[in-house]
């Protein structure tokens, strides 16, 4: 049985799905920025797999710049998450209501 | 059939290993099985033949990301359980499937209306890593320094922000310089 691109576009949803599911589930910042992860590999998924059968190099170099910003998120968003649970003591969603929002 | 096996076993993996962090009430566990699952990622990776962005998926995500997230779980308290929200079920599975879905439309609607043409064509008897370097330092060549300067923004941003009173060394201090410095209201170094 030939595997298609339709296979991976499937896999590429339903990990995105999953991803999603984390996001608006969780209350942790720690598991969210988790579940972020888990959407930028599922488009990466994509993006490699009609590159492969459309034979274009594009889809893997816009696949190398997902994971650059995932890389500078992940400084950035930890470095603010160290710095407000040092202050509050928690990282906790539902706690971060100073901006009334 | 090989590559069929290869598949359809990365995928179980694959998804097996997210749906454990999006449920895990530990969030050790959902490390673990984040990095798992990363390098299960990587196998989709060489089996598309995109050798580098396979490489490139162990060393960053769970050589660099990985390890950065398990370095920044030191200033949290992981021992504890997770709470989460408690929301309506139904609502969260449906939003997040028609989401996915929309995902791929996007994804396949300008291939349905044939308007991909290969810019960059695979060429046979070359290795990818080539490939990749040619099309890097040539038509995204701007936006590969701006991924540079961005890197180096983001690194000068986590020092400051997670360095804030670096200044003070607890492993060169003796006991009672720790004892005085935690007495100190502003002086928050041991919270």
């Amino acid at each position: 049985m030939e595997i298609g691109l339709n296979h991976y576009l499937v896999l590429s949803t339903i990990l995105f799905a999953i991803g999603l599911v984390g996001v608006m589930k969780r209350k942790n910042l720690l598991l969210l920025f988790f579940a972020t992860e888990i959407l930028l590999n599922s488009v990466n998924i994509a993006f490699a797999a009609i590159s492969h059968y459309y034979g274009d190099l594009t889809g893997q170099m816009f696949a190398f710049f997902v994971i650059a910003i995932a890389a500078s998120e992940v400084a950035v968003g930890l470095g603010l998450l160290i710095v407000w649970f040092k202050r509050h003591g928690n990282i906790d969603l539902d706690s971060m209501t100073s901006m009334r929002g | 059939m090989f590559e069929a096996v290869a598949f359809y076993l990365f995928a179980f993996l694959t998804i097996a290993m997210f749906y454990i962090v999006v449920t895990t009430k530990q969030a050790l566990y959902a490390l673990t099985a984040l990095a798992a699952g990363m390098i299960f990622i990587s196998a989709f990776f060489f089996i598309l033949g995109a050798d580098f962005l396979g490489a490139i998926q162990i060393i960053v995500y769970t050589g660099a990301v990985m390890a950065l997230y398990a370095f920044g779980m030191m200033f949290f308290d992981t021992t504890r359980d997770v709470k989460e929200k408690q929301g309506n079920k139904f609502i969260i599975v449906g939003l997040s499937t028609l989401a996915a879905i929309l995902v791929v439309v996007i994804f396949a609607a300008p291939m349905v209306s044939e308007n991909v043409v290969a810019l960059y064509p695979i060429v046979e008897g070359v290795g990818n890593t080539q490939e990749v370097g040619v099309v890097l330092f040539t038509k995204y060549l701007i936006p590969f320094e701006l991924a540079a300067v961005m890197l180096l923004v983001a690194m000068i941003a986590g020092i400051v922000l997670a360095g804030k009173k670096m200044d003070l060394s607890l492993t060169l201090m003796n006991s009672e310089e720790i004892e005085e410095a935690k007495k100190q209201k502003n002086k928050k170094v041991l919270s």
